[in-house]
């Protein structure tokens, strides 16, 4: 394995992003707006379940000290934990999710396009696949930023307040190695962004990741972990 | 305003080479929702390569009733089929 | 065309039902076979999306990303099962929208069975295994169902429901191939949805209010004990192969029957149940309904958008 591949903590990174994000959207089930979007939220969750399986996987075979996917999901603590704050941000409404998946999505685009043909040949032959699934989700999130931003005058008032308080954790989505997708990132959000009628807040991207795992992270991993960790070592 | 969504009839081409077949119907309130509800609904497991959607509203359909005047006059033209045909036994294939 | 005479359009009904055919949307139909087949079917969607309930308990704390992406996909499946047959119904010309509505205010039901709670992650098998599997055992003579849309919803729910009986089993097979504490969870979810599996074949023939007209018309091709014991059939073997007990102490093989022999169901709890008091009927329906009315506001936004985009693009044109 040549120097240039990722890290296991750049690996863990998008990983946990992938986890975290699929937990929060599997909250929707059976809670949805309408029957066939509790369908199109699950299709977004098994995706990113399958994309963080497979980090996780690569991440325990590079490592070589026998960890599985379930070993970094259900054994790591908060403060382990990689994943950018906006994927723990809570579901809220169906416009906090969907501006969150939005943000999110264009930001998965532009890494995981970067890796097809990237130095590490493990992740570029993931990436391969996951750039479809990420296009899908990607059409999926702006279709619907735009339907909410650009629909009725509530959810326009809720899209407009979903972008500002999501909008300061847009910052931490990128880690210092990823500068050269913010352009990127940029152009598709305020594309996105016109076309919902919404605006792209003046404000800084106050968020300063906290040395701290979050609140949000420490209540989302205690109940995903619970019943694995109540019985230490069995299988399921 | 109504949250009604319109209904949409949805047509799954399972492979290259085969035809769209219908398979069901979807609500949505566009056709790029009625698109997308059509392929989490009904290519979920690889079910299709291709899929149209159509306002059912938009689609015409022949009266039942009409069954008889419009299908029964094919019967009793036997000689629309090779079937109705005697060769010489020497004519192998045709 | 003038419409043939109500006697003609009966017997023509009768005839296709007789010979084995199919009922289709646009054919004339009894009043009474489109009313049955709209409160059948419909309380059919509902169970299924009710269904999704129980399970998506779980989701967020499955115990591997194998069994949390399994479940994902299980319990969407019984989204999709809802859809297929919510769209079967409005072939019968009812909508959605008014299904749904008959359903949040309670003059439609759905299964029972889902009104019972599922506190241990082994109810995740046993839903799988025992609900799932007597699904399966009531489906699959509805693949040939005399209402056409409804067979082939049937045929493509049947398709997917092996998946789900089959995860379930598995994850029975794993936890009594486990520790003690993960073999106990086993039998204690056996012992609680055994015999609420057992009701959802419906009350005995002999009480069965909807049955014979059913079978009449083919909607229906067995009756309910038919299936009950079909099921135990299937069940009992399968709880014997993986050492669990099937709580039911009248249960025992009749070699002269060719069948096993086993005790009654508690109707009186199923009544019960049905009526409203059962563990979770409250539970489910507000969430359903809070699912329901909280979305209203996106279902709106988003007919109001297509409105806007309708009338952009009939500007652009004229
Ligand atoms: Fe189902
Ligand atoms: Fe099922």
């Amino acid at each position: 394995m040549g120097a240039t591949v990722l890290s296991n903590d750049e690996l863990l990174r998008h990983a946990d992003r992938a986890m975290v994000l699929a937990q929060r959207l599997t909250e929707w089930i059976a809670h949805a707006p309408d029957l066939e979007e509790d369908m199109a939220l699950a299709n977004l969750g098994l995706d990113l379940l399958g994309q963080a399986r497979s980090l996780y996987t690569l991440a325990g075979a590079r490592e070589g000290a026998g960890r599985t996917e379930d070993d970094f999901a259900y054994l790591r603590e908060a403060r382990e934990f990689r994943n950018p704050a906006l994927v723990e941000q809570p579901n809220g409404d169906f416009a906090a999710t969907i501006v969150r998946q939005f943000l999110h999505d264009a930001y998965a685009i532009e890494w995981w396009t970067a890796r097809v043909d990237g130095p590490d040949p493990d992740v570029g032959a993931l990436a391969a696949k996951v750039v479809k699934e990420t296009t899908y989700h990607l059409r999926y999130s702006r279709g619907w930023l735009v339907r909410l931003g650009d629909g009725t005058d509530e959810s326009h008032r809720r899209t407009s307040a979903a972008v500002d308080a999501l909008w300061p954790f847009v910052g931490d989505l990128f880690a210092p190695s990823d500068a050269a997708l913010r352009p990127g990132f940029d152009d598709r959000v305020a594309a996105g962004f016109a076309d919902a009628t919404v605006s792209v807040p003046a404000g800084a991207e106050a968020f300063t990741p906290a040395t701290e795992p979050s609140p949000l992270l420490v209540e989302l991993l205690a109940e995903m972990q619970s019943l694995h960790r109540a019985h230490p070592g069995v299988s399921w | 305003m109504s949250d009604n969504w319109n209904l949409w009839e949805v047509f799954v081409r399972p492979r290259r080479g085969l035809d769209h077949v219908h398979a069901g119907s979807v609500h949505a309130p566009d056709a790029e929702i009625a698109l997308q509800h059509a392929r989490d609904l009904f290519t979920r497991r690889g079910e299709g390569v291709s899929l149209w959607v159509v306002r059912s509203a938009d689609i015409v359909a022949s009266d039942p009733g009409d069954a008889g005047e419009l299908f029964d006059p094919a019967d009793g033209k036997d000689y629309r089929y090779p079937t109705h045909y005697e060769l010489p036994d020497e004519v192998a294939n045709m | 065309m003038p419409a043939p005479a109500s006697e003609t359009r009966q017997n023509r009904f009768d005839r296709v039902i007789a010979a084995d055919q199919r009922i289709e949307p646009d054919d004339w139909m009894p009043e009474d076979y489109r009313k049955n087949l709209i409160r059948q079917i419909a309380q059919h969607a509902h169970s299924e999306i009710i269904g999704m309930q129980p399970e998506g308990n779980w989701l967020t704390r499955a115990p591997s990303l194998r069994r949390k992406s399994i479940l994902l996909a299980k319990v969407q499946d019984e989204a999709g099962h809802g859809l297929y047959l919510y769209g079967a119904a409005e072939t019968l010309g009812i909508t959605r929208h008014e299904l749904l509505d008959l359903l949040h205010t309670g003059r439609q039901k759905y299964a029972n069975i889902f009104n019972y709670p599922t506190p241990t992650w082994a109810d995740m098998g046993a839903i799988g295994w025992l609900v799932d599997g007597a699904a399966i055992t009531n489906q699959i003579p509805l693949c040939r169902c005399s209402f056409g849309p409804y067979a082939r919803a049937m045929v493509r729910i049947c398709k997917e429901e092996s998946f789900h009986q089959r995860q379930g089993f598995e994850i029975m097979v794993t936890l009594c191939n486990g520790t003690v504490e993960q073999k106990a969870m086993a039998q204690e979810a056996l012992n609680r949805w055994w015999w609420p599996t057992l009701m959802m074949f419906g009350p005995p023939d002999t009480e069965s209010a909807h049955s014979q007209k059913s079978m009449q018309w083919k909607i229906k091709r067995f009756t309910n004990d038919e299936l009950r014991q079909k099921f135990v059939d299937a069940t009992v073997p399968q709880a014997d192969l993986i050492g669990l007990t099937v709580p039911d102490p009248e249960l025992a093989w009749n070699d002269e029957r060719g069948h096993y022999d086993f005790g009654e169901p508690d109707w009186d709890e199923l009544r019960r149940v049905v009526a409203g008091d059962g563990p979770c009927n409250a539970e489910r329906m507000a969430t359903r309904k809070g699912a329901h009315d909280d979305g209203a506001w996106v279902r709106e936004a988003a007919v109001a958008h297509a409105e806007k985009v309708a009338a952009r693009t009939a500007e652009i044109a004229a």
